[in-house]
C-alpha cells in the first residue's frame, strides 16, 4: 500500500513541473485539480483506514477537485483569459529553478532528524518540492489568476505533511483548514473578477501604483 | 460564557446579512458591539479558572486581547454609525456583516486553546477583513486588498506549517494533541529540531499577520487605502490578535525549555521593525501611511517588550492596550480629515485645525499619545518597558530604542504638525464633511481612556496586565 502512496506522491512532483512549464491556464487548473486529487487519496494507502481518514480524503476530494477548480474556471471564463504571459522569469528557467528546488528537498529531507517510521519515505521532499513550485509560482507570475494557483499549490505542499500527522489530528481542524482554503480560494476568485473589471486584465503590473 | 462570545456576533452578521434595508443595518453594529462587551465584561468579572483540555477557555491572556478587541469595537461601531450615513450611496451589506463575521473570528482566536483552532480563527479574521478593505471599489483599494489577501494568507499557510512541525515533534507518539494545555504540559518531551523550525515559521507566519518589517508590505498599503475605522480595526485589533497567536508560540516554546530562542526571535523582529519604521516615517508624505508605519514600530515595541520579559513584558501587555486605543484615535481622525479634504497628501491637505478643529486636535492629542508623550499611556507602557531592557542589562537596546523613538517622533511630528496646522488648503471646499458627535466621540472616549491609563491605573486593570504578562514568562 505504501507503494501505491509513493507512486502518487511522485506523480505530484511530476505535476509540479507541469505547472511551472505551461502557460495555458485551463491545463493549469485542471492539473493543480488532479493534483489535489492524487494528494487526497494519499492517506488512505498511507495509514490504516478509519472512518475519519475516508472522510478528510472525501472532504478533501470533494474541494480540490471538484468546487475549488470550478470556482478558477468561473473567474476565467468571465474575464475571458487564456493564457499567462510571459512571466517574470521565462518558463524554462523557472523550470531549472523548479528542478533545482526538488533536488535539494530530496537532499535536505535525508538530513532531516525524521521517526523511523518516515525515513525514506517520499512524503517529506514532495512535500517540501510542492512548497517550493507554490513559491516560484508566486513570485514568478504576473497575473492575479496565477498567483492564486500558487497558493494552492503552497497549501497543496502543506497538506502532503499534514498527512503525515492525519492518524492524530481531529477532524474538526481539519474541515476548518479546508473550508478556510476554500473561502480564501472563492475571495480571490471574486477579487480577480473586480480586478479584471477595473484594469481590463489581469496584469498584476498594473497593480503597482502603491508605492513609496 | 464562551459560546456567545463567538455566536452572537456571528448571528448578528446574519441578521444583517437578511436585512434589507441599508438605512436601519448600521445600527446592528453598536447593537451587537454593546451586546459583545456586555458579555465579554460578565465573563471577566467571572474569575473561574478555565477547564484544563478544552478547546476553548479564557485565561488572562484571552481576557485582555478580549476586552481589548471588544472595547475597541464598540467605539468604532459608533462612529460607524455616522459614517455610513455619508456614504449611503454605496450599499453597506457585505461591510456590516463581513464587520460582523471580523469580530466573531477575532474573539474564537481570542479563546482558542488550540493551536488548529487558533489558526482557523486568525485566518478566519484574514478573509472576513478582505472585503472591508475593498469598500471603497476603486483601483488602490483593489491592489491594496489584493495585496492583503495574498501576502496574509501565504503568511498563514507558513503559519500551518509550523504548527505541523510542532505537532511533528511530538512523534513519535499514538495521538498528538495540539490543545494548548496538553502540549505545555508535554513540551519538555519534544522534539528540539523540529520545535524549533516550527517556531521559526510560526513566527514569520503570523508575524506577517502582526506585520514586523521586513513582513510589513501589506501594511501601508491596506491602512492608506482602507476606511478610517477599518484602520482602527485592524491597526488596533487584528494586529494584537496576530500578537497574541506569537505569545500562545513563546508560551509552548518557555515550557519546552526555549525560551532563549523565542526571545531572540522577538528581540530581531521588533529591532528590525523599528528601523524600518523609522525610516519610512521621515518624510512620509501620506498621513494615513503614515501610521501604518507607525504600527510597524509598535508592533516592534511589543516584541521588544515580551522579548526582554519580566517588568518588560508588562509593559507590553500595557502597551498593547495603549496602542490599540491610541491608533483608533489617530484612524478615526485621520479618516475624518480623509472625508473633508479628499485627500491624504500632505502637500494637498494643510490648515485641518481651521476647518475641523475637533478632527485636528483629535490627531495632534493622538500622534502625541502614540509617540510616547506624557500624560498618555504610551508613555508609561514605554516607559516600563524601557526601564525592563535597562534592569535586564541590555543596554545597547535601550539606547537604540531611544533612538528610534526619537527619530520617529520627529518624522511623524513634522507631517502631522503640516497637515494640521498652517493656512486651510483649496481642496477643503470639495466636500461639506463637518464633524459630528458619531465621528468625533468616540475617539475622543478612546483618547480619554488613553489619558485615563497614563495617569492612572487601578488595581483590576493592573491585575489584568500584569497576569497576562505573566502566562508568557519563564517558570523557574
Amino acid at each position: 500500500m505504501v507503494d501505491v502512496a509513493n507512486i502518487l506522491l511522485l506523480l505530484v512532483i511530476l505535476l509540479n513541473f507541469f505547472v511551472l512549464g505551461s502557460n495555458r491556464l485551463g491545463a493549469c487548473i485542471r492539473t493543480v485539480a488532479l493534483q489535489g486529487g492524487m494528494l487526497a487519496l494519499v492517506p488512505i494507502f498511507l495509514h490504516p483506514i478509519s472512518g475519519h481518514l475516508l472522510l478528510l480524503a472525501g472532504t478533501a476530494m470533494v474541494l480540490k477537485v471538484f468546487f475549488m477548480p470550478w470556482l478558477l474556471f468561473r473567474a476565467i471564463r468571465m474575464v475571458k483569459i487564456r493564457r499567462e504571459i510571459e512571466p517574470m522569469i521565462g518558463y524554462v528557467p523557472t523550470l531549472i529553478l523548479g528542478t533545482l528546488a526538488t533536488a535539494s528537498a530530496f537532499i535536505f529531507s535525508d538530513r532531516l532528524p525524521l521517526i523511523e517510521i518516515h525515513q525514506g519515505s517520499l512524503a517529506i521532499p514532495c512535500s517540501l518540492a510542492t512548497l517550493a513550485t507554490g513559491f516560484l509560482m508566486l513570485i514568478t507570475r504576473r497575473k492575479a489568476l496565477t498567483q492564486a494557483l500558487g497558493y494552492l499549490i503552497l497549501e497543496n505542499g502543506i497538506y502532503v505533511f499534514g498527512v503525515l500527522l492525519a492518524e492524530a489530528m481531529p477532524f474538526m481542524v481539519e474541515a476548518g483548514v479546508l473550508l478556510d482554503l476554500l473561502v480564501a480560494i472563492f475571495i480571490m476568485g471574486i477579487m480577480v473578477n473586480q480586478i479584471s473589471r477595473t484594469f481590463s486584465s489581469l496584469n498584476m503590473q498594473n497593480l503597482s501604483s502603491l508605492r513609496e | 460564557m464562551i459560546a456567545p462570545l463567538i455566536i452572537v456576533p456571528l448571528l448578528f452578521a446574519l441578521v444583517a446579512l437578511s436585512l434589507p434595508s441599508d438605512r436601519l443595518r448600521p445600527w446592528l453594529l453598536p447593537i451587537g458591539g454593546t451586546v459583545q462587551l456586555g458579555l465579554v465584561i460578565t465573563a471577566l468579572l467571572n474569575h473561574a479558572p478555565a477547564p484544563l483540555g478544552n478547546w476553548f477557555g479564557i485565561d488572562p491572556l484571552s481576557r485582555l486581547i478580549l476586552l481589548l478587541v471588544s472595547l475597541l469595537f464598540w467605539l468604532c461601531s459608533l462612529y460607524g454609525l455616522g459614517y455610513l450615513r455619508l456614504r449611503l450611496d454605496w450599499g453597506n451589506r457585505i461591510f456590516v456583516t463581513c464587520l460582523l463575521v471580523f469580530l466573531g473570528a477575532m474573539s474564537m482566536a481570542a479563546m482558542a486553546r488550540h493551536l488548529g483552532i487558533l489558526w482557523v480563527a486568525v485566518e478566519a479574521t484574514t478573509l472576513a477583513s478582505a472585503p472591508l478593505i475593498y469598500f471603497n471599489h476603486n483601483r488602490l483599494s483593489i491592489e491594496a486588498t489584493w495585496k492583503y489577501l495574498i501576502l496574509c494568507s501565504v503568511g498563514i499557510a507558513l503559519a500551518m506549517l509550523g504548527i505541523l512541525f510542532v505537532a511533528y515533534a511530538a512523534l513519535p507518539a499514538a495521538s498528538i494533541s495540539l490543545q494548548l494545555d496538553d502540549l505545555l504540559a508535554r513540551a519538555p518531551g519534544l522534539s528540539t529540531p523540529w520545535l524549533r523550525a516550527g517556531f521559526v515559521f510560526l513566527l514569520v507566519g503570523f508575524g506577517t499577520k502582526v506585520g514586523f518589517a521586513p513582513l510589513h508590505t501589506w501594511k501601508p498599503d491596506v491602512y492608506g487605502e482602507a476606511p478610517g475605522m477599518i484602520g482602527a480595526l485592524l491597526a488596533g485589533g487584528l494586529t494584537s490578535v496576530a500578537f497574541l497567536a506569537l505569545l500562545r508560540v513563546m508560551q509552548i516554546m518557555n515550557a519546552a525549555g526555549q525560551a532563549a530562542i523565542a526571545h531572540q526571535g522577538f528581540l530581531i523582529m521588533g529591532v528590525v521593525s523599528l528601523l524600518f519604521a523609522a525610516v519610512f516615517v521621515i518624510r512620509q508624505p501620506d498621513f494615513k501611511r503614515l501610521l501604518a508605519y507607525s504600527s510597524v514600530e509598535h508592533m516592534g515595541i511589543l516584541a521588544i517588550g515580551f522579548g526582554i520579559g519580566g517588568v518588560a513584558a508588562f509593559g507590553a501587555a500595557l502597551h498593547m492596550m495603549n496602542n490599540a486605543l491610541t491608533k483608533g484615535v489617530l484612524f478615526l481622525a485621520a479618516g475624518n480629515i480623509h472625508r473633508r479634504f479628499a485627500s491624504k497628501r500632505r502637500e494637498e491637505v494643510t490648515g485641518v485645525i481651521a476647518v475641523l478643529p475637533v478632527s485636528a486636535s483629535l490627531f495632534i492629542a493622538g500622534f502625541l499619545a502614540i509617540t510616547g508623550s506624557p500624560p498618555f499611556g504610551p508613555f508609561v507602557s514605554e516607559f516600563t518597558i524601557l526601564r525592563g531592557i535597562f534592569n535586564s542589562g541590555h543596554y545597547g537596546l535601550g539606547a537604540y530604542l531611544i533612538l528610534m523613538l526619537a527619530i520617529i517622533f520627529i518624522g511623524m511630528g513634522s507631517t502631522v504638525l503640516a497637515v494640521t496646522l498652517g493656512q486651510p488648503s483649496a481642496k477643503e471646499e470639495l466636500s461639506s464633511y463637518r464633524d459630528t458627535l458619531l465621528t468625533v466621540g468616540p475617539p475622543m472616549v478612546m483618547l480619554l481612556l488613553v489619558l485615563m491609563l497614563g495617569l492612572y491605573l487601578p488595581e483590576s486593570a493592573r491585575k489584568l496586565f500584569a497576569d497576562a504578562a505573566a502566562l508568557v514568562e519563564v517558570k523557574p
